[in-house]
């Protein structure tokens, strides 16, 4: 548990977070391995847990029926994979996949959703770390769409 | 702070003679980088190559057809020839992107401000490239990478549409093999066979490695993509002053008297391309999208 505690402060997500919250969360902490190709999750299913990578790379893939997936971002030691876990109906929207050996933190959602309901200011510092991503991510895919290297 | 004075003061003198006549030159070889984009090496066909530094651009002229803009995408120490990038937009860039070996094209410059490269020196280096914005951005590249012990960290970051539209792929590759620099590409979109990264440019900033308090940007792309680069290195911490961008707007005279090219109270022309954030921001304004 100590070990995963030192991992969780050592990641740039939870750069500040309060002590005895890190403790918190590292009560619903696991370490994962994923080899080059395998998912961290598929699209549809359950988001039952979140990522923190600490190692390699983590593809973002879309894919429509009759076409081949598409990536849509790549994600890099120091971000997290996924926020579905924080909506109802928590269900993933994209494929996560290893696009190299990954290491990473994953963090069980239900458990760290019932302590977040328990304990406000854990629920807080959490919305203040994800928010920003969220925001941002919005922005980038909007850049992204805009398809700006085209012709005008 | 720095100013560009220093930078104006060492650049090469405007070509002598009738700034509104353009010089013939002759096209010494073409390399086609993208379906719609060629490279074009011309000299002139008389008298030596007006010096230039890093930054600058011509007026090319397609007889019969028009005159564009086009930045200087060579390397300056290269006294013989100006190296050109053209995309295909329009009736002017067709016409000179479809030129052969041996054809006359008018040129009319170099004009324009530079990239601060010599006033950069003892600072980390941040390039910021979208698309065909690598262009202009080469010649500084060749020069930072040709006096690389006079820079701290150097990160050339590069954003294109998709793997299959990468401008200089070769020199992209070979710049990433020096092991004192870093050069991270990425792409807005790929399917599953790229490894590399997916994303903005504005998220290469965001994980690049440079001391914010001593580190000169350089950013060319579209608008659009330069106003998010700039909100990442204002995020990283990178003061307005140390932000510098390539502008682009419509030119006809490029010698600061039509005024076609105007932004605010400048003009690209001759205030520009090159142009430090702080002095623009008002005009420039880092919008919601
Ligand atoms: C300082 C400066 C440096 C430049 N450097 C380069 C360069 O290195 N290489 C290069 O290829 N171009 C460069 N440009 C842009 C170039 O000048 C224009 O693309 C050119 O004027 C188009 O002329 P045209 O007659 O071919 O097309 P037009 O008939 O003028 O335009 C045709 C279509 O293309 C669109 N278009 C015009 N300009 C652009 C553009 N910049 N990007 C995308 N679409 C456009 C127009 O909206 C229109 O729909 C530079 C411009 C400036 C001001
Ligand atoms: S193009 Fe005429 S003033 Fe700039």
């Amino acid at each position: 548990m100590k070990g995963l505690e030192r991992i969780l402060r050592e990641h740039a997500f939870f750069a500040g977070f309060p002590e005895d919250q890190i403790a918190l969360v590292a009560g619903c902490a696991r370490n994962h391995r994923f080899d080059a190709g395998q998912y961290l999750f598929r699209e549809g299913e359950p988001a039952n847990e979140f990522f923190l990578i600490r190692h390699g790379k983590v593809a973002l893939d879309i894919a429509s029926p009759g076409q081949p997936p598409i990536v849509m971002s790549t994600l890099e030691p120091g971000e997290i994979v996924g926020a579905s876990w924080l909506v109802p109906p928590y269900r993933w929207t994209f494929d996560a996949r290893a696009v190299e050996l990954v290491r990473a933190i994953g963090i069980d959602a239900a458990c760290l959703r019932g302590k977040c309901e328990a304990d406000h200011h854990l629920g807080y510092e959490m919305m203040k770390r994800f928010a920003p991503i969220l925001v941002k991510r919005l922005h980038a895919t909007r850049l992204q769409v805009l398809n700006v290297y085209g012709k005008r | 702070m720095f100013t560009e004075s220093a930078e104006m003061a060492r650049m090469p003198p405007a070509a002598s003679g009738d700034p509104f006549v353009p010089r013939i030159y002759c096209v010494d070889r073409i390399r086609r980088e993208l379906s719609d984009t060629v490279t074009l090496e011309i000299t002139p066909s008389q008298g030596p190559r007006p010096r230039y530094a890093p930054g600058q651009f011509n007026m090319l002229y397609a007889f019969g057809v028009g005159e564009v803009a086009i930045s200087i995408s060579g390397d300056c120490a290269d006294d013989r020839t100006f190296v050109h990038t053209v995309r295909d937009v329009g009736a002017a860039s067709r016409a000179i992107t479809s030129l052969d070996v041996g054809a006359a094209i008018g040129v009319r410059g170099p004009f324009g401000t530079a990239w601060p490269v010599t006033d950069a020196e003892g600072s980390d280096i941040v390039i910021v490239a979208g698309g065909l914005g690598l262009a202009p951005l080469r010649p500084a590249i060749y020069h930072v990478l040709a006096n690389r012990s006079r820079y701290g960290r150097i990160a050339i970051l590069f954003g294109t549409r998709h793997p299959q539209d990468m401008l200089y792929r070769d020199e992209l590759a070979a710049w990433r093999r020096n092991l004192d620099i870093s050069v991270e590409v990425t792409v807005d979109h790929a399917d599953r066979d790229w490894r590399g990264n997916v994303g903005v440019v504005p998220a290469l900033i965001a994980r690049a490695s440079f001391d914010p308090h001593d580190t000169v940007a350089l950013v060319c792309g579209p608008e659009i993509m330069m106003r998010f680069a700039v909100n990442a290195l204002r995020d990283a911490g990178v003061a307005p002053d140390h932000i510098h961008l390539s502008m682009e707007r419509n030119m006809k005279c490029a010698i600061g008297l039509c005024g076609h090219c105007q932004f605010g109270p400048q003009f690209v022309c001759k205030d520009g391309p090159v142009m430090r954030f702080d002095r623009i921001a008002s005009l420039f304004a880092v919008r919601e999208i």
